[in-house]
This record gives structure tokens, C-alpha cells and sequence, in this order.
């Protein structure tokens, strides 16, 4: 990137990461907390970003992440008291990366369609899991918890407030847009998206192909698996609804409304469409999906790049 | 590039085409025509856009600028389907016949067309018969099992189910035994003799002279020499300079 | 262990006609995978939008078969303009972009049902209520019937398929779009019809199977996975293939459930379909391609 993108680029980041700082002491108590869900959402959305936009592998299998990061967070919750963060963190992302793995391994055998429908099936398999094995997981009314406080084991520790929550979220949520953006201007990330632009190609040049998406595929299902750890977290509730398949649906929409391939579009593109789900509800009660539907299948044909998909390139340099 | 005698009715026209694969610029504004009747080479070397030009003309492919009319009317975006009701047929390189199906339903497909009879079906299948026996003796078989020559001529037979005014024949002689060659070369004589013209894209270059009326060298997507085929010879310094090794 | 002999038999009949069902709805699956490459997400709500429909037709005419052939026209007709509105323009691109298309059409499916009908379930009356004895259980004829309606559905069109006009232009157009066309095949008007048939067995099958279950919103999603699953074990576009993959998965599932509850009798169907992935990737019942 030139000095002037660089530039223009950090300080459109610096002002949209303060305003998301100042955010929760000006907005009232809902919206506070619709924001913060927002940050995690959009976390979710742009893990999935990698597999989607950056490797080219269309993957329905990310509420699978999800949930097991949030299952995970909510086991540790449970079995230790009093409720420790770190604990949560790390029983949540051993879940997902446990799933990841399971599904990294059928990832390099299985191409487009097929990888898409086994990904899908595989989230129905942990839905049904979940759901059934009702002595361990709650089965369909899920599990509820305290939510852990925030600090350093031992040392020192205070509960979090919707405000300093809030914070902890976005602190997360922006670190990881900062590691992810380095990844994928990274030489690795580079070798992704050769293998989205051309995968034989990238094959015959030498690239271990099938080695790169194991690990995008671990890289992906660890982000999402922190974006369930959170979500645990912050709503102190897990249920099976969010490991079923749709929920995987509805990321993809996130990342195609946003723009793949962008990082930020996925997350600007689950804002979108919270906020249009939460209007649309408040004036057309439960058949807000609809329009929404109606909105989304017209970005397909018409607006397939998503909303930032005109920044894609300036993103990426 | 010199040129030749305009020739007598001009059935397929070709205006300064230039089509596009994806961002490959291939055709470099190609301008040929076929009288009706008439057989026209197309020679040049693998890649330089023979192939294109006959897809273009076909409509499988449509070109960014340029015409193609046929029989004077436009039909430069039309799509395939409509051209070959037109009287367009179009038996590609790699012969590409259906093969999953049978001989018969090959051939059915050209046939079931408005306006034609079940007496003129059977006509025009006696008619492909008598000049392929061995389509005859094969016509339950699936197309998958016949053999590369007996799928080249089960190519060119469907395409004359269509009854079409000109046929795009793309390589037809590739791959063939010289005993194949020559029964080819009996074809195109007969869909001539019966008035079908012929556009025919050959690497083939003697047989290509003598059965054509006028020929076209295309190079790096262009039409760079055009002349009366009984002018030319194999050893012609054009040839060696557009085709040779 | 005592082998529960008469459970299996009555599995066996179960898992057989839901099996019948699930080719119908499979083969219409298939049918649009094979011809234009998409992979139709809105498939369960076509099934599901037969059933209300059905379910509309027999409250007001309280004939069934009326119900069946309504529903069916107008679903296929609801295909077809679907295909032309929002696939149509998709051809060629990315086949992402249809799996989305497809997913979201059936996201404003599903929740138009939801609007229309409400959330309770409904019920579609079967047609006739005679029982014969199957050991201690009463078996509805009604049962055995959709099992052979489904079969001489699929039947009809695979000969459909092999004899007719139009069935050859499928056949074509699935081989080859390219010469399909070169030959004067009508390729669009190929593609909508299709999808069309398509979306009428599926709303046949929902009609079909209404009377066995109630008829909800979000029936379709079962469906449309179970038919997924069944479609790439049956190896894609081969309908011979999917409907023994129906037959095939629904008797293990129905055997299952003697053992586990129903809600975990699916996984099975997961099992079968990695396995199949894994070792037999074109399919469990195709030999395996040269």
C-alpha cells in the first residue's frame, strides 16, 4: 500500500474504532448491548471470510465453530466455580479447534459442493448431538450460567458492566481483525488466494495445496470458536439453535451483504443485517425475514460483491 | 492480403468480428463470407482463432464488436439454438456427439423439428444411412462406443438431420485413418453436390485445397490471406509462410 | 439379544415408503443438479408449499386427488417463475451464487408459509382409511398407496425421460448444454421446464406425505437435508442411483429407530454419507466411473 492508502486506511480505522469505544456511553442500554452482539456476529462472519472469500471454499459448517466454542466456554463455566475467563477461553477454542480439525480433514478431500453439503451435514450432526444428549448439553433448552469476571486469576478480578464488556469484546474482536488482516497479506495468505483464483495451477507451481487449507480451515474455526466464546459470555445462555445449520446460512449471507474477501465487509455486512432485521421487525413483527430474503436474493444477482466489494482490492493491498 | 472474385450470393457474412474469452482478445476483427454452396477453407496453425470463428458464427460464443449476418439478415447475438433452426449446423473439434445415447437418438434430435413429416424423418434418416452403413448397423448402440472415425461420422449425420444451408465443419479429418480421410472427403463432395455450403477449418492443408472453392489463412486472430483454392498450391511460399513447420 | 422380528418387518414397510417419498423428492433434486448445476436450497419449501397447498385444496373441495394435481401445477408453476426471476440471470457465474440464491429463496418460502398459515401444524386427511393387520398393528392401506404412487411417479418419468420428445431434449441438455443448443435444442425453455418438474415432485411428495405428519413451516428442512444426503450418495444426476439411496438410508434409519429415538436415527444417514464421501465419492450405488 502506498503512504497515502496507508494513511487514509489507519485513520478511517482510528475513527471507527473510537467511535465504537465513545459508542456505549451514548447509546441506551438495548442498543448497547445490540452493538456489542454486532462485534461478536461480525467476529463470526469474518472468520468465515477466510474459508469464503480468501481460500474459496464455501463452508456452511460454521456454526458448528460456533457453538462448540460457545458449548466449550460454557463447560468450563459450569464445571469450575467461581467462573473463571481464561478457563472459558480456553475450553472454547480446544472445542472448535477439536471440530476444525475433524472438518480440516475432509476439506482436502472433497471439492466445492461436496466440501459445502459435508460441512452443512456436519453441523446437523453436532445440532443433533446437542439437542439429544439432553443430561450434558441441556438438550433443547440449553444451558445457562454466570458470567465469569473479568481479570487475572489470583491477582485481581471485577465483573464486567454492559460498558467494560463491551469494550472486552471490541478490544478482542479488533485484535483479531488486526491478526487476520496480517495473515492475509502475509506470503501464507497470499498463497490462499492463489488457491481461490486457481487452484490447479497453485497446485502445479508446488504449493502443498491440501496443507494450506487444513490450516485455513483451523484458522477459521478457531476465530469462530472465539466468536461462541464470547457470545457465551456476553448473553450467560447457549442453546443447540445456534450449532443448526441455518445459522451457518445466515454468516454466509453476512459475508456475501458485506463483500468476501475483505475482512471488514463481512462484519460491516452482519451490522446490515441485524440492523435491517431489528427495524424491519419492530414495523413487520415476525415476518421480517421476507423482505430481508427478498433484499438478499436481489444482492445476489444484482450486487454479488457485497456492499464494500468495490474496496476489496484497496483492502487487500 | 489480395483478394479474390466476389462470390455469387453471399449466404453467412462475416463483418470484422472480434470476440473475447473472458479478457483474451482473440478475434482480431475476422471478416470472411460463404456463397451459398460454396465450400471455403480455413487454414492456419492450432490457436490462431479458427476454432473461435466458427464458434463465433455458430453462436456459441458472441462477438463484443462486429456483424454476422446469414442470408442477409443480422443474426450477430443470436443464440445457438435459433441459428441452427436457422439452417446452421456445426460439428465441432472434438466431435462432442452425445454419449450416453444412442445412435438413433442422436440423429432424433436434428429430426424433431416443426414442419417436418414423419415420411421426410425417415427420408433424411434412409438418406444418412446410405452414406454411413455403419451408423445403420450401430443405431442402438450408445454413442460412447463407437469408435473415433464412426463418432465423426455420426457428428457430421446429426448435423445433416438439421437440413441446414451451410455446415461448420471444425477438423473433421484430426485423428482419422487416411481410409476415414477420404470418406470424409466423399461427404463434403456430396453436401456439395446436394447444395450445402461448407465452411470447413482443416490442418489438412492438400485436402483442403482441392475440395474447397476459395480458402482463408487466419493468423494471431485474423484473416491474413484469402485466394481461389485451385490458384494455390501446397507449395505455394503463402502456405509455407502461414502453415509451415 | 431376541431379534424383534415383527418390529423389523413393520420397519421394513415404513422405511420403504418413506424411502418411495424421499426418491420422489430426491429425484426432482437430482433432476436440477444434473441439468444446470445448481443446487436447489429452496427444494424442502417447494415440499412443504405442496403440503399447504394440498392441505387448502382438501378444505375446500375435500377431494385429494384434486389437492395432488392443483398442487402440483402451481408449484411447478411458482419453479418455474423462480427459475426465470432469480436463476436464470445466474447461469454461468460462480455456482455459489446459486447455492445463496436458492438458500434465501427458501428463507422468504419458509417464512411466507409462517405469515400465511401460522405456526400451528395442519392436517391433510387421507384419502381412504382402510387398515389390514400387520401383527398387533393396524397398517393403513394409505401407506402401502403413496409408496406405489411415488414409484409410478418416478416411473413416468423416467420413461418420460428416455422416450419422450422433451425427454431427450433433458437428456441432452444434460450431457452437453453447449451441442444441446448447436442442435437447435431450446436450452432456456429446457432449464425452466426442468426445474419446473422438479418443483412439482416435490410438491407431490409433500401432498403425498401429508397425511402421515403434520403439515408445518419448517417441514421442509428436514427434507431438503435428508434429499441432499440421499442425491450425493445416489451419485449426482443419476436418478437410478437416488432412488436406491432413498430406499437404501430410509431402511437403515427406520431400523434404527427400533434402538434409538427417531431424532437420533438421522445420524445414520450422516454415517452413510461420509462413508460415502470418503470411499466411494461418486456415488454408493455407481460403479465406478473409467
Amino acid at each position: 500500500m502506498s503512504k497515502r492508502d496507508k494513511t487514509i486506511y489507519w485513520t478511517g480505522f482510528a475513527i471507527i474504532v473510537g467511535l465504537l469505544i465513545i459508542a456505549p456511553l451514548v447509546l441506551p442500554e438495548f442498543w448497547k448491548r445490540f452493538l456489542t452482539e454486532i462485534l461478536i456476529w461480525g467476529l463470526l462472519a469474518m472468520s468465515s471470510d477466510i474459508l469464503i472469500g480468501y481460500t474459496g471454499m464455501v463452508s456452511f459448517g460454521h456454526s458448528a465453530f460456533f457453538g462448540l466454542g460457545m458449548y466449550g466456554a460454557a463447560a468450563a463455566i459450569l464445571l469450575f466455580a467461581p467462573p473463571q475467563m481464561l478457563l472459558a477461553l480456553v475450553f472454547g477454542l480446544i472445542a472448535a479447534a477439536a471440530v476444525s480439525v475433524f472438518v480440516a480433514y475432509f476439506s482436502t478431500r472433497l471439492r466445492d459442493i461436496y466440501f459445502a453439503i459435508t460441512t452443512l451435514i456436519f453441523s446437523q450432526i453436532f445440532y443433533v448431538i446437542i439437542f439429544t444428549w439432553t443430561e450434558v448439553t441441556g438438550g433443547e433448552n440449553g444451558l445457562t450460567f454466570k458470567r465469569p469476571e473479568l481479570g487475572i486469576p489470583g491477582l485481581w478480578s471485577t465483573p464486567f458492566t454492559t460498558e467494560t464488556l463491551h469494550w472486552f469484546v471490541l478490544a478482542i474482536v479488533t485484535a483479531s481483525y488486526l491478526i487476520l488482516r496480517r495473515i492475509t497479506q502475509s506470503p501464507f495468505g497470499m498463497v490462499l488466494q492463489s488457491i481461490r483464483e486457481n487452484e490447479p495451477r497453485t497446485r502445479a507451481i508446488g504449493y502443498p495445496v491440501e496443507r494450506y487449507k487444513i490450516m485455513a480451515v483451523m484458522l477459521s474455526g478457531l476465530f469462530a470458536g472465539l466468536a461462541g466464546v464470547l457470545y457465551a459470555i456476553q448473553n450467560r445462555f447457549v442453546a443447540p439453535d445456534f450449532v443448526f445449520f441455518l445459522v451457518s446460512g445466515e454468516v454466509v449471507i453476512f459475508n456475501l451483504i458485506g463483500g468476501i474477501g475483505t475482512l471488514v465487509g463481512p462484519i460491516v455486512g452482519a451490522a446490515s443485517f441485524l440492523l435491517l432485521r431489528e427495524v424491519l421487525s419492530r414495523v413487520l413483527t415476525e415476518h421480517y425475514l421476507i423482505p430481508v430474503g427478498i433484499i438478499f436474493v436481489a444482492m445476489v444477482i444484482f450486487l454479488p460483491q457485497g456492499l464494500l466489494g468495490f474496496m476489496r482490492r484497496w483492502l487487500n493491498r | 492480403m489480395s483478394t479474390a472474385g466476389a462470390p455469387i450470393q453471399s449466404l453467412v457474412s462475416v463483418e470484422d468480428i472480434h470476440t473475447y474469452y473472458g479478457k483474451s482478445h482473440i478475434l482480431h476483427g475476422v471478416s470472411l463470407t460463404v456463397g451459398a454452396g460454396e465450400v471455403v477453407g480455413l487454414l492456419g496453425r492450432n490457436g490462431v482463432g479458427k476454432s473461435t470463428t466458427l464458434k463465433s458464427i455458430m453462436g456459441l460464443v458472441h462477438p463484443a464488436e462486429g456483424r454476422i449476418t446469414l442470408a442477409g439478415e443480422p443474426v450477430t447475438n443470436l443464440p445457438a439454438h435459433k441459428l441452427a433452426r436457422l439452417g446452421i449446423g456445426y460439428v465441432p473439434e472434438d466431435r462432442r456427439i452425445f454419449r450416453l445415447m444412442t445412435v438413433g437418438e442422436n440423429l432424433r434430435i436434428g429430426l424433431d423439428r416443426s414442419g417436418v413429416t414423419e415420411a421426410r424423418k425417415q427420408e433424411l434418416l434412409d438418406k444418412v444411412f446410405s452414406y454411413f452403413p455403419v451408423l445403420g448397423e450401430r443405431r442402438n448402440q450408445a454413442g460412447g462406443t463407437l469408435s473415433g472415425g464412426e463418432q465423426q461420422m455420426l457428428a457430421i449425420a446429426r448435423a445433416m438431420m438439421l437440413e441446414p444451408k451451410i455446415i461448420l465443419l471444425d477438423e473433421p479429418t484430426e485423428g482419422l485413418m487416411p481410409r476415414m480421410v477420404s470418406q470424409i472427403r466423399e461427404i463434403i463432395d456430396v453436401l456439395h453436390r446436394e447444395g450445402v455450403a461448407i465452411l470447413l477449418v482443416e490442418q489438412n492443408v492438400p485436402m483442403t485445397l482441392e475440395a474447397s472453392q476459395r480458402v482463408y489463412i487466419m493468423e494471431k486472430g485474423a484473416i491474413r490471406h484469402h485466394a481461389v483454392a485451385s490458384e494455390l498450391s501446397v507449395d505455394d511460399p503463402v502456405i509455407h509462410q502461414y502453415l509451415g513447420v | 439379544m431376541t431379534i424383534p422380528w415383527d418390529l423389523i418387518v413393520i420397519q421394513t414397510i415404513n422405511g420403504i415408503v418413506t424411502g418411495m417419498i424421499l426418491a420422489l423428492v430426491a429425484s426432482g433434486l437430482t433432476l436440477i443438479f444434473g441439468i444446470m448445476d445448481v443446487v436447489n436450497f429452496a427444494h424442502g419449501e417447494l415440499f412443504m408449499l405442496g403440503a399447504y397447498l394440498g392441505v387448502v385444496v382438501m378444505a375446500t373441495s375435500g377431494n385429494f386427488w384434486l389437492a395432488l394435481v392443483v398442487s402440483v401445477l402451481v408449484v411447478a408453476l411458482l419453479g418455474a417463475a423462480l427459475q426465470i426471476v432469480t436463476l436464470r440471470p445466474l447461469l454461468g457465474r460462480d455456482p455459489l451464487m446459486t447455492i445463496l440464491a436458492t438458500f434465501g429463496i427458501s428463507l422468504v418460502l419458509q417464512n411466507y408459509a409462517l405469515w400465511q398459515f401460522g405456526p400451528v401444524a395442519r392436517k391433510i386427511p387421507e384419502p381412504f382409511t382402510g387398515r389390514f393387520h400387520l401383527f398387533y398393528l393396524e397398517y393403513p392401506y394409505y401407506r402401502l398407496m403413496i409408496a406405489a404412487l411415488s414409484g409410478a411417479i418416478i416411473g413416468g418419468f423416467w420413461l418420460f425421460l428416455k422416450y419422450g420428445k422433451f425427454g431427450i431434449w433433458i437428456r441432452a441438455t444434460t450431457q452437453d448444454r453447449l451441442m444441446a443448443q448447436a442442435m437447435g435444442i431450446p436450452v432456456p425453455l429446457v432449464l425452466t421446464v426442468s426445474f419446473a418438474i422438479g418443483a412439482g415432485m416435490a410438491a407431490a411428495s409433500g401432498v403425498l406425505f401429508g397425511p402421515l405428519v403434520g403439515v408445518n413451516h419448517i417441514m421442509g428442512l428436514d427434507w431438503v437435508l435428508k434429499a441432499f444426503i440421499v442425491v450425493v450418495v445416489g451419485g449426482m444426476g443419476n436418478l437410478g442411483g437416488s432412488v436406491l439411496a432413498a430406499i437404501f438410508i430410509s431402511l437403515l434409519e427406520a431400523y434404527a429407530s427400533i434402538w434409538v429415538s427417531p431424532a437420533q436415527a438421522v445420524i445414520v444417514s450422516f454415517i452413510v454419507l461420509i462413508l460415502t464421501l470418503l470411499f466411494r465419492p461418486t456415488g454408493l450405488f455407481v460403479p465406478t466411473p473409467k
